[in-house]
């Protein structure tokens, strides 16, 4: 199987590719977990003048009836007016397409926005949904049983994981 | 050993009962979970779309209009269609027993069931009837127990005070009448508050209160000295006059929060109270209104927290 690819490499292709279409509407919301961590190094290498947007879509997620409320909901925080605004929305991995359904709701939740584009670190195709990412870091496929995670070590240093399926 | 009535067999939880038996890790999840309700609240568009489609019926067989109101909003934010059936006035007076109602009610598609009844242990009767999807809360039995009130309690000391392990809690007044002293007890020390203290006259204290882990005192004074948190509970008009309290007057004398009495206390000091307040009997208006008191964000907070308690039940 082919050698997963470097996230911190990833990072900085994806700030040059979004430098050009930073304008004064630009602002940029991720979803926690992995989602957050990525969106807080390209805002920081963006240098983007508004501050960063965080969201959690648990309440939002269309697998509540039959898998419950997950233990630990943070709290959203969007300290702008996303009316508006052109968005830049930042997970690590996209697949099926669920959070980001769940996550534009959210948003609509919080006013209209000019625009969303969907940014991400990895493709790991599986789509359920029409959804599609207008900036994406890397394609990967990834073995059945298995799941894609973006983990942050202790020094800030972002890495692609492949998991077992039902780990926590 | 009989299961705890509240948790499913995965150990979740499926009904509020009370919080007496609920595991720490529990009652951080609803804590946490209210954090998160909290910002919803804080927005423009004030709901969120996670009980759509479920029905929340408050059976009300005691009157009792801020919780009522409370569990109203908090439902109505969550998307749930809401119910309110004000039983006192209603089919028990034509003689039908509790767990018709509750039959009847069930028939009609009910989700979540939120109960306050003059009878101690009367929601625990409920949720031992209902069928596996349905889920009940208690709003307040009796004596007994008003968890929700306990929480959004706690959910104000955590939000001004951060940390449970260094706390000083002392909870003031009629403690014997008192579902909301009990509930907020057991969480303080199931969360680790190291000092609870309960203040009032021996008519008023329970007998053997301080088996659940309380100081007790008599002097109002010698009680809140160097205390973080003052929790003021209300006097109820149907005590005084007769052998627990001579008067109110006499009653605020000894018992009521003022100024004076709240400076030995950290000057720091938080004051809460559960509502509704008799001012110039256990608290008076210069300290209820005073920069102290949180008791006005106590009820915004109950909202977030009673949207938590119903989120989670719903979903296990």
């Amino acid at each position: 199987m082919k050698p997963l690819p470097e996230a911190e490499t990833i990072c900085e292709q994806l700030a040059a590719e979004l430098r050009s279409r930073i304008g004064p509407k630009t602002a940029m919301i991720g979803i926690y977990t992995g989602g957050a961590w990525l969106a807080e190094r390209l805002h920081r290498l963006l240098g983007l003048a508004t501050p960063l947007g965080l969201m959690d879509i648990a309440f939002y997620r269309d697998d509540y009836t039959a898998r419950g409320l997950k233990h630990d909901p943070k709290r959203t925080k969007i300290p702008f007016d996303v009316s508006g605004r052109e968005l830049l929305l930042v997970d690590d991995v996209l697949y099926t397409g669920r959070t980001i359904r769940a996550a534009m709701n959210e948003l609509f939740d919080y006013g209209r926005p000019e625009s969303i584009s969907l940014v991400v670190l990895a493709d790991r195709g599986g789509r359920q949904l029409p959804i599609c990412a207008q900036h994406c870091g890397a394609r990967v496929d990834v073995p059945g049983g298995k799941r894609l995670r973006l983990r942050q070590a202790a020094d800030g240093k972002l890495a692609l994981v492949l998991e077992a399926e039902d780990a926590a | 050993m009989q299961r705890n009535p509240q948790l499913n067999a995965n150990g979740e939880l499926q009904h509020l009962l009370s919080i007496e038996g609920l595991p720490r890790e529990i009652l951080v999840q609803i804590l946490d979970t209210a954090e998160s309700f909290a910002g919803v609240t804080e927005r423009e568009v004030k709901k969120v779309p996670i009980l759509r489609g479920k029905s929340v019926f408050n059976l009300f067989f005691e009157p009792s209009t801020r919780t009522r109101t409370t569990f109203e909003i908090a439902a109505k934010r969550l998307s749930a269609d809401v119910i309110n059936l004000n039983i006192a006035v209603s089919s028990q007076s034509k003689g039908e027993s509790l767990l018709d109602t509750v039959a009847n009610l069930s028939a009609m598609q009910a989700d979540i069931f939120i109960v306050r009844h003059s009878a101690s242990g009367a929601p625990f009767l409920i949720a031992r009837h209902v069928k596996p999807h349905e889920h009940v809360v208690n709003a307040g039995d009796g004596r007994h127990a008003h968890p929700t009130q306990g929480l959004l309690d706690l959910f104000t000391i955590r939000h001004y005070k951060k940390d449970f392990s260094k706390l000083t809690v002392a909870i003031v007044g009629d403690i014997l009448h008192s579902r909301v002293a009990r509930s907020l007890i057991h969480g303080l020390t199931t969360l680790g508050a190291p000092e609870v203290r309960v203040i009032g006259p021996q008519t008023l204290l329970p007998s053997g209160v301080e088996a659940l882990g309380v100081r007790v005192f008599h002097d109002m004074r010698e009680g809140l000295r160097g205390a973080d948190v003052v929790v003021m509970l209300r006097l109820q008009n149907e005590r005084m006059g007769g052998a627990l309290v001579p008067s109110a007057q006499e009653f605020n004398k000894h018992y009521g929060l003022s100024g004076d009495k709240l400076s030995v206390a950290k000057p720091d000091a938080i004051v809460m109270h559960p509502g509704p307040m008799n001012r110039g009997v256990e608290i008076d208006s210069t300290v209820a209104d005073g920069p102290h008191s949180v008791i006005l964000p106590q009820v915004t907070f109950g909202i977030a927290v009673r949207m938590a308690v119903m989120s989670i039940v719903a979903g296990n």
